[in-house]
């Protein structure tokens, strides 16, 4: 069996500010990560090759050389082989592009190994777009099956049963091979690395995809030129100044007078009779 | 596709009874003022098990037309029948616009219709306006974890698309106008699902409905243990509010994910939102900014939730909301 997890390389935005001279964001020095939903993903693939040997879990990452970093970090986990697919033709591709694009590079993926993958493991969304359109979009191109916001996975009598997260709950979903399937995240972490396989993924080679190597695909579907969607402007959301903050005193003192307030202010109108003994 | 109409089409998500959710019937505030601009219907979209509910929420509130699709293999939602049955009325009637609300259906739902047809969308949208120069809808949304907020058109591809998300905007008051009821039939063959439904584990027992609520009390990591949602719910009960809960303080375990507010959880704007032991980081902030006054509780003095807060006390929530529920009492009995 051959799973394929698409990964992407993303700036930790929980560290990114807002340079308050400029009002712009404040890139230098944040660290690029890999995208942490892709992480649990990579661990769901992972976690089904903990009871089968036999799979074979690829990564496939699309972005800058730099995102190299990100997929040895796949292969110091569990991945066996990765794939970056790096064009400057590919650069400013929205959703749209880019889940064509990866559908290409899967496709090629599979010619190159000669195999087909039975399933397609993505990240709920990548922390700095938060979209959740390119893993459902990958699936609409391959005409696969999907299951999103999954928890975690296993595979049953010859299917895929998938407990995932839904509006009222949550929901034990089957399905066939190959589909395709993005994560959020369970309540665990993915598994660190051992010494002995980073000490070998340093080492391993990922290969490149280029637009040259995707045959069949349409240059004018892919990249800024052949996006939908266009980010006209950007700007730093206004933030509310800070009001009344009592910081000093006994708790009980600021409560009083916050409870003051509250009420003057019809803040707070009524309060529920407490229940009389 | 050809010259297509200039209508505004809101999906109306139903659940498995019929019933509207909240944020197709809040999708027609902003769709109304949209869809006049554009010169336009404001249309409601009901793909159903049985739609005469939903179709009739939508009318009230404000709807000029319902297109409902019904059948039983509407009835609980598969992303093959839905994106099926979606696609085919979008090929049928060439709407303007599209508007999704960015539940976990509609997220689901909206990237495959808008890969099927090759047009542009746009992911959970806070914000919606005309621009006046192109027609084109400014899609708003957050990015880079609520850092910035980025302005996103599709200009050359139509429908337009995007997914908001819920509790942004308010449901418009009910008005009596008249609707018109289009039924149209699409079927779709059960063997053409290709997920199957093995088990439904609804939340028993406790219905959270933050994006209704006109107070929320939110808790966050500073509250240390779960005990800290006992101290949270008993305040909230007494002043007739909801309880949100903050990411740190749902992937700790100490309360479950319907409670969460912000960018993976709900976005609220509440009349009074109650923060204790939140920090305010941006991810959090980006789903509870709009409540209309906001009071923060945390025993850090540095803590960024005070630079947003209207009031703040700088405490141990677990000392600060029992006399604050104290005082409240001594005062509003008088």
């Amino acid at each position: 069996m051959n799973i394929l997890v698409c990964i992407k390389q993303v700036p930790n935005t929980q560290e990114i500010s807002i340079d308050p001279e400029t009002n712009t964001l404040i890139r230098e020095g944040i660290e690029s990560i890999l995208n942490p939903y892709d992480g649990y993903a990579l661990e769901a693939a992972a976690r089904l090759k903990d009871k089968n040997k036999d799979i074979r879990i690829c990564a496939l990452c699309m972005g800058p050389p730099q995102a190299e970093a990100a997929l040895r970090e796949c292969l110091s986990t569990s991945a066996d082989v990765a794939y970056l697919a790096s064009d400057k033709f590919f650069a400013g591709s929205d959703t749209l592009a880019t889940s064509y694009i990866l559908s290409e590079a899967i496709k090629k993926i599979e010619s190159l190994e000669g195999i087909k993958f039975d399933l397609i493991f993505c990240g709920k969304q990548a922390i700095d777009g938060d979209t959740a359109q390119v893993g459902p979009q990958i699936a609409e191109c391959l005409d696969y099956p999907q299951i999103t916001y999954a928890l975690t996975c296993e595979i049953k009598d010859g299917e895929l049963h998938v407990l995932k997260e839904t509006e009222d709950g949550k929901e034990i979903l089957a399905v066939n091979f190959p589909c395709l399937v993005t994560f959020t995240k369970p309540n665990f972490e993915p598994r660190l690395a051992s010494a002995k396989r980073k000490f070998a993924a340093k080492k391993m080679e990922i290969r490149r995809i280029g637009v040259a190597d995707l045959c069949g695909i349409d240059r004018s579907k892919i990249g800024l030129k052949g996006s939908p969607t266009q980010v006209r402007k950007t700007y730093v959301p206004l933030v509310k100044k800070g009001g009344t903050v009592f910081r000093d005193g006994p708790p009980g003192e600021a409560a009083a007078k916050l409870a003051k307030l509250l009420v003057d202010n019809t803040v707070v109108k009524d309060i529920e009779q407490e229940d009389k003994l | 596709m050809g010259m297509g109409t200039k209508d505004l089409w809101v999906f109306i998500e139903t659940r498995p009874d019929g019933t509207p959710r909240n944020v197709g019937l809040e999708l027609l505030n902003p769709g109304r003022r949209l869809a006049e601009a554009q010169g336009g219907k404001l249309v409601g979209v009901v793909i159903a098990g049985e739609a005469s509910i939903a179709a009739k929420a939508a009318g009230d509130y404000g709807a000029d037309r319902v297109i409902t699709i019904a059948g039983p293999e509407y009835k609980h939602y598969s992303t093959d029948a839905y994106a099926a049955a979606f696609t085919y009325l979008i090929k049928k009637y060439e709407p303007l616009t599209v508007m999704i609300g960015a539940t976990t259906n509609g997220r689901d739902l909206a990237p495959r219709i808008s890969c099927r047809i090759g047009t542009g969308l746009t992911a959970d949208c806070t914000e919606l306006n005309i621009d006046e120069q192109t027609g084109c809808i400014a899609w708003t949304r957050p990015a880079f974890g609520g850092n910035i907020m980025a302005v996103i058109f599709c200009a050359q591809h139509r429908p337009q698309m995007g997914t908001i998300r819920p509790g942004v905007f308010k449901k418009p008051t009910i008005a009596s106008r008249d609707v018109e009821i289009v039924p149209e039939s699409f079927y779709f063959a059960a063997q053409g699902i290709r997920t199957r439904v093995v088990e439904v584990l609804t939340h028993v027992g406790e219905k959270v409905d933050l994006e209704g609520a006109e107070i929320i009390v939110t808790g966050g990591r500073g509250l240390g243990e779960a005990r800290g949602f006992d101290v949270i719910r008993k305040f909230a009960k007494a002043i007739g509010a909801e309880v949100g809960a903050s990411r740190a303080a749902v992937e700790e375990g100490w309360i479950t994910h319907a409670h969460q507010v912000g960018q993976t959880g709900k976005a609220v704007s509440p009349k009074v939102y109650i923060a204790c032991g939140v920090s305010g980081a941006v991810q959090h902030v980006a789903g509870m900014s709009s409540s209309e006054t906001i009071i923060a509780i945390n025993k850090d003095p540095n803590a960024w939730i005070f630079s947003i807060a209207d009031y703040g006390i700088v405490g141990d929530l677990y000392e600060v909301l029992p006399v604050l529920e104290k005082e409240l009492r001594n005062i509003l009995a008088d």
